[in-house]
């Protein structure tokens, strides 16, 4: 289960690179991300480029790891596995997005961006911890009550 | 619908793109990890151990990237249109969706869709959708 030492450095320049990409794209720029989510306004189509690149390489990548036993460090493959759609997914996806156009910042740009130390990236990024800790609140809160109604 | 020719960035763009999928298939081959940055965060609270480490290390290298941009190209300050208070909202809802839904825009968007996973499609159009119609929304109903 363990991710051994060997894998921090690699992990920080994968951390590195992604962040760095990040910033060639623009997508660090939340007004940048809100036009082109703006379909009905003045349309910045950059964001479609950025996902096209980016999911045009990541196949090669996920292609080749499927072809492997292990990962090249040695280790198990740890995918989420493919569990279908249901209530949680939609509608989980669904706050993220109103959040995400409201703001224009999504989690990756959030750490991006407070490395530079601006007010509000800071506001930004604290409330989003926030929400990630309400939501485990909230779903432990549920498995208690499952386990409560089955004693 | 008007294209803001003055605004797109058609080669950064792409470029920025292919390397953060460079990122995302390497973090696969190498880590056998998806590269989804809310994922990677929740799993660091509970810490468990063994399995803190590489998420920490990641989050470094995500924290050092604008410092490495810095040294090639001028990196400009976020600007938010947002004020604080929207923020702090959109914050939360941001937090508490992705963990909600099981992922974000590098999770379910760049590495979902790389995977070609059904579920992952459905995550994406789903904020893409609810994304569009909040934009329309504030700047074209509310202003």
């Amino acid at each position: 289960m363990n991710t051994p030492k060997r894998s921090f450095i690699p992990a920080f320049a994968l951390g590195l690179l992604f962040g760095f990409g990040l910033c060639l794209s623009g997508m660090t720029q939340p007004t940048k991300v809100q036009g082109f989510l703006d379909v009905f306004g003045h349309w910045d189509p950059s964001l479609a480029l950025v996902m096209g690149g980016a999911v045009a390489v990541g196949l090669v990548g996920f292609w080749l790891s499927r072809r492997l036993d292990q990962s090249l460090l040695g280790e198990p493959f740890k995918f989420p596995p493919e569990s279908g759609v249901d209530g949680q997914l939609l509608i989980g996806s669904a706050i993220f997005g109103v959040g995400w156009g409201l703001s224009g910042v999504c989690p990756g740009p959030a750490i991006v961006n407070l490395a530079l130390f601006g007010e509000k990236a800071v506001i930004f990024a604290a409330a989003m911890f926030g929400g990630m800790a309400l939501e485990k609140l909230f779903a432990l809160r549920a498995r208690i009550r499952q386990v409560e109604e089955g004693n | 619908m008007q294209i803001d020719w003055q605004n797109f960035t058609p080669l950064s763009a792409l470029a920025g793109g292919a390397t953060i999928g460079l990122a995302a298939g390497l973090c696969a081959l190498l880590l056998g990890r998806v590269a989804g940055v809310s994922g990677i965060l929740a799993g660091l609270a509970p810490p468990r151990p063994g399995d803190v480490g590489w998420r920490l290390a990641f989050v470094a290298g995500l924290l050092a990237a604008p410092l490495a941009f810095a040294l090639a190209w001028p990196v400009a300050a976020p600007e938010f249109d947002a004020s604080a208070a929207t923020l702090v909202l959109a914050g939360l809802l941001v937090g508490f969706g992705a963990r909600l839904g099981s992922g974000c825009t590098s999770g379910h968007g760049v590495c979902g869709l790389s995977r070609l996973s059904p579920r992952s499609a459905v995550a994406t159009a789903t904020f893409m959708g609810a994304a569009l119609l909040t934009v329309f929304f504030v700047r074209h109903i509310v202003q």
